[in-house]
């Protein structure tokens, strides 16, 4: 009886396939860019800053004016169909003259491709920290830009409940991540101790239960009509 | 703190000398009872990080908790006798550390189980409370990062002995603690910003008083 596939022995390479991409083998710098660069250059001339490639992995630097609409037709274009964000997140480098980036991690689950967007606030005292929210496109980026929020003070404008996720909500020292802020806080430890102990937990969060019933309004549509035909969900 | 010879181990070992304002009765009557709240103790598991997955070890039947009275886990504070915080407590979790505490029926007790739990440990930063001791009593300390189980027995076993020295005329033992009405602390600021000062070359905060 013929195995039905291949059959891989581990620790061993399946004999006719390619030695995996280990960062060893890959150029730090230059390499085959996503595709979806050149596509986004041809789109959005102004709004693409510079195309990078690190690792083998394409960063494109885009505009934030134009932000929104880029990773709208990301989405959307079926030649790109970029349908999961994966990571909302912001760099703070040591070197002040280097801008402060917001970070988006795309991926093409389709086309199997992987995008890293990345829009440049410069650190001059002027520019607000203040990007659009793709949250209208990826209901995923609910907590993901809360929490960037949280740790580096980034406004996503857009966001329908844009407050703290990680430290609680009252916490008014300062957003942690970033570089001028001190790694113990700002406060002393009983200044923190109080303020911590002050807060209440059940200010904003209701402790009673809720049943599917009760709930069942604020469910999304899809599982409102799979609960109401009786059929089980998550299977 | 030298070391110093343990006191008698005699436990059963009562003082009955005249004007030391204990009865035969009643010392006897607390042998009674301490032996039955040492032998008995409810853990509160109070878990949040790698410490309680020894804790949960310690339970489990090959160190198996059950042997000194401790089988039944109490996951409600309202029936048990022993706190264990395992593992590092975030400012955020707090509250909730000290409200579970204040849930706790008396008699009851602390162990910090861990060096995150007890001091911070390597979590000298913004988020973390540097010890659980300011914000809850607590009895006995069990270091170790986690500590082995044979640890916590050993940590286990120092708070039975401890609750077998107890003395019904004793009457600092029972006091619930009232927090400072201002601050909400137990124990003034100063002395928290002493106890969590940074060793080595960590940076310097600014103390109490801001």
């Amino acid at each position: 009886m013929s195995a039905p596939f291949p059959v891989v022995i581990p620790g061993r390479a399946a004999p006719d396939a390619p030695a995996p991409a280990t960062p060893k083998q890959l150029p730090n710098r230059g390499g085959p860019a996503n595709p979806s660069a050149d596509a986004l250059r041809a789109k959005f001339q102004g709004g693409v800053v510079r195309v990078e490639v690190i690792w083998g992995e394409t960063n494109v630097y885009v505009d934030r004016a134009r932000l929104f609409d880029i990773v709208q037709w990301l989405h959307d274009d079926p030649s790109q169909r970029y349908d999961y964000l994966s990571d909302v997140t912001a760099v703070e480098y040591r070197d002040p003259e280097q801008p402060l980036e917001v970070v988006w991690h795309l991926r093409s689950l389709p086309y199997r491709r992987f995008l890293r967007l990345k829009v440049e606030l410069p650190r001059d005292g002027k520019t607000l920290l203040e990007v659009p929210s793709v949250w209208s496109i990826y209901k995923g980026a609910d907590w993901l830009e809360r929490e960037c929020y949280d740790m580096f003070g980034i406004r996503f404008v857009g966001h329908p409940d844009l407050r703290r996720i990680l430290m609680w909500e009252q916490y008014h020292e300062g957003f942690p991540l970033r570089k001028d802020f001190p790694l113990r806080g700002r406060f002393s430890r009983a200044e923190q101790l109080r303020q911590a102990l002050a807060a209440n937990p059940e200010a904003r969060y209701s402790m009673e239960e809720l049943t599917v019933a009760q709930a069942f309004e604020d469910l999304p549509e899809a599982m409102r009509k799979r609960l109401k035909g009786g059929e089980r969900t998550g299977e | 703190m030298g070391l110093t010879a343990r006191p008698s181990d005699n436990l059963a070992r009562t003082d009955t000398t005249p004007g030391s304002g204990e009865s035969w009765v009643a010392t006897r009557l607390d042998f009674l009872v301490n032996w039955g709240r040492a032998g008995s103790l409810w853990p509160m598991p109070f878990g949040t990080a790698c410490c309680a997955i020894e804790f949960m070890a310690t339970a489990a039947s090959r160190f198996d908790l059950a042997r000194f009275g401790m089988e039944r886990m109490s996951f409600s504070p309202r029936q048990a006798d022993v706190l264990i915080c395992a593992g590092r407590v975030p400012f955020k979790l707090a509250p909730v550390l000290r409200r579970i505490w204040l849930q706790m029926p008396q008699p009851k007790w602390c162990i910090s189980m861990g060096a995150c739990a007890s001091s911070g440990g390597m979590f000298d930063n913004y988020a973390v409370v540097q010890g659980i001791d300011t914000i809850i009593p607590v009895d006995v300390y069990v270091p170790g990062c986690p500590p082995r189980p044979e640890g916590l027995l050993y940590g286990i076993l120092m708070l039975q002995e401890k609750v077998k020295r107890e003395r019904m005329s004793d009457t600092s033992l029972r006091n619930e603690m009232d927090p400072d009405p201002k601050s909400g602390l137990y124990i003034p600021p100063q002395a928290i910003d002493e106890l969590s000062e940074p060793f080595g070359n960590s940076v310097h905060q600014t103390r109490s008083g801001l």
